[in-house]
């Protein structure tokens, strides 16, 4: 029977990698290799999944080097030679093995004011929101984000400032900006402004390209900072 | 920082880079035509003295330049570096008026010398 | 593969492999071409400022740069300016352009631009 020789993080960040011998089958994921280790070689493994069907993203791991949803990564994909290489998220303390703390990145979806802010009440009647506007078109963009943190984890702008908020956080302010219900604007784009914000992200564009639901923070990000900037010239953000 | 001079910062740098952009293209071209043309001290000079247009475009570029560059490079010493803060700021400060003072002198001198 | 850990010791950090991208590559030479310009500008505003005291010594600065290392290094200074120029014009386009994806496009112009403006530089100086 042909073999995978798997090769997994064990431990906190002073761990190391050890190496696992799984059967190899056909259209095997990633998540499946994990889940193998788990059951039949070494129940002590620590990783997180739920749905195995990309709707939940809590299975987003390195895989060889990038980060993916496990359990949407075909082994087929993704081995070399019949290795693979699994370690946690990068940017993102590890608890242990391959589960990773993902505190400080929904902290910064509350720091970059992530919270929708309404001034009407239940006795108001809906609001309008014409699908066709520019502004609702670009929410519509930024909204399918499932929180899995894969753009977090491939942004380099991360690793040099850790206090960067992260693509994630602004690619949610962005579906809030253009959220015409939205009452804490001025708020939302002080906090998305400061030193750490929108304005440090260098367009690498990692995170578009490994973003599992092909959202582009990129774009958001780059709205952020031109609609920011203008805000900061009227004295808005003062 | 404050949020606002953040993002004034980065708006200067992107309108200077938008000044750059023209600048370096016309540049560039002259830099051939330049070389072509001979590079002898003399060859300089009678192109550029005197000539108030040369004078404009290259004033404007040493602005433009002093602008973008420190702007630019204290984020790269934040990120690669470490160092930031204030120090940082005042440094940045410096090398834009060096940055002025130097350009200025160079076009003044191609201009009237 | 060798792990980077970072300077905190709490998570791990990642390597070149992360790093596959275009538009990261955009992003190195765009900073590497940046830092190298932002160095030589002083430099060059020095010795075209040395016009100021006379042609004589502007000739006399100018004799430098027969040097074949010189040249050299104004070749590449050129190069280097032109794919910052390029990368440049990409960035201005994703933030204040209409959205149209990551202009992948402008990587290749501004590879197509500098291998040009090296090409023709080159065969200039040295047809001279």
């Amino acid at each position: 029977m042909q073999t995978l020789a798997v090769r997994i993080w064990r431990g906190g960040a002073d761990g190391d990698f050890q190496r696992y011998d799984v059967p190899r089958r056909d259209s095997q994921t990633v998540l499946d290799v994990v889940t193998h280790v788990q059951r039949v070689i070494d129940p002590t493994l620590s990783y997180r999944f739920s749905c195995r069907v990309g709707m939940c993203g809590s299975c987003a791991m390195t895989v060889n080097g990038v980060a993916r949803w496990t359990c949407r990564t075909h082994v087929s994909k993704v081995a070399v030679n019949d290795t693979l290489e699994l370690a946690p998220l990068s940017n993102l303390p590890i608890v242990k093995d391959l589960t990773t703390d993902m505190t400080v990145f929904f902290d910064k979806w509350a720091s970059a004011r992530g919270q929708f802010k309404g001034d009407k009440t239940r006795a108001d009647d809906f609001a309008n929101v014409v699908p066709e506007t520019p502004a609702r078109k670009a929410a519509d963009a930024a909204i399918e984000c499932i929180g899995c943190g894969v753009c977090y984890a491939s942004c380099d702008t991360v690793s040099w400032r850790p206090d960067y908020l992260g693509p994630a956080a602004l690619n949610r302010a962005w579906s809030l900006v253009n959220d015409v219900r939205d009452t804490a604007q001025n708020e939302r784009l002080r906090a998305i402004a400061d030193d750490a914000g929108c304005h440090a992200c260098h367009t690498h564009t990692s995170c578009a390209e490994r973003c599992p639901k092909s959202l582009s923070p990129t774009a958001g990000i780059s709205g952020l900072k031109k609609l920011s900037a203008r805000a900061a010239i009227r004295g808005e953000l003062d | 920082m404050k949020p606002s001079t953040q993002a004034k910062l980065w708006y200067a740098q992107r309108i200077s880079a938008m000044v750059l952009a023209l600048c370096v293209l016309v540049h560039l071209v002259t830099i051939l035509y330049a070389i072509k043309s001979g590079l002898s001290a003399s060859a300089i000079l009678s192109r550029t003295q005197g000539n108030a247009a040369f004078a404009a475009f290259y004033g404007l570029f040493v602005v433009a330049v002093a602008i973008h560059a420190p702007i630019g490079l204290a984020r790269v010493v934040e990120e690669w570096l470490g160092w930031r803060g204030r120090s940082l700021g005042i440094v940045m400060l410096a090398l834009a008026a060096l940055l002025t003072a130097m350009g200025a002198r160079a076009v003044w001198g191609l201009y009237g010398g | 593969m060798a792990v980077n850990v970072s300077t905190n010791g709490l998570t791990r950090r990642n390597d070149w492999r992360a790093r596959g991208n275009i538009g990261y590559a955009a992003f190195v030479a765009h900073r590497i071409s940046g830092v190298c310009l932002a160095l030589f500008l002083p430099i060059h505003f020095w010795a075209l400022g040395s016009s100021l005291k006379g042609a004589a010594a502007l000739d006399q600065f100018l004799s430098w740069t027969d040097m074949p290392l010189f040249k050299f290094a104004e070749w590449g200074l050129v190069v280097l300016l032109t794919i910052h120029l390029g990368c440049g014009t990409r960035l201005l386009l994703i933030e204040f352009g209409r959205w149209q994806g990551l202009r992948k496009g402008w990587i290749a112009i501004a590879i197509a631009m500098s291998a040009l403006v090296g090409a023709l530089l080159a065969a200039i100086l040295l047809a001279k």
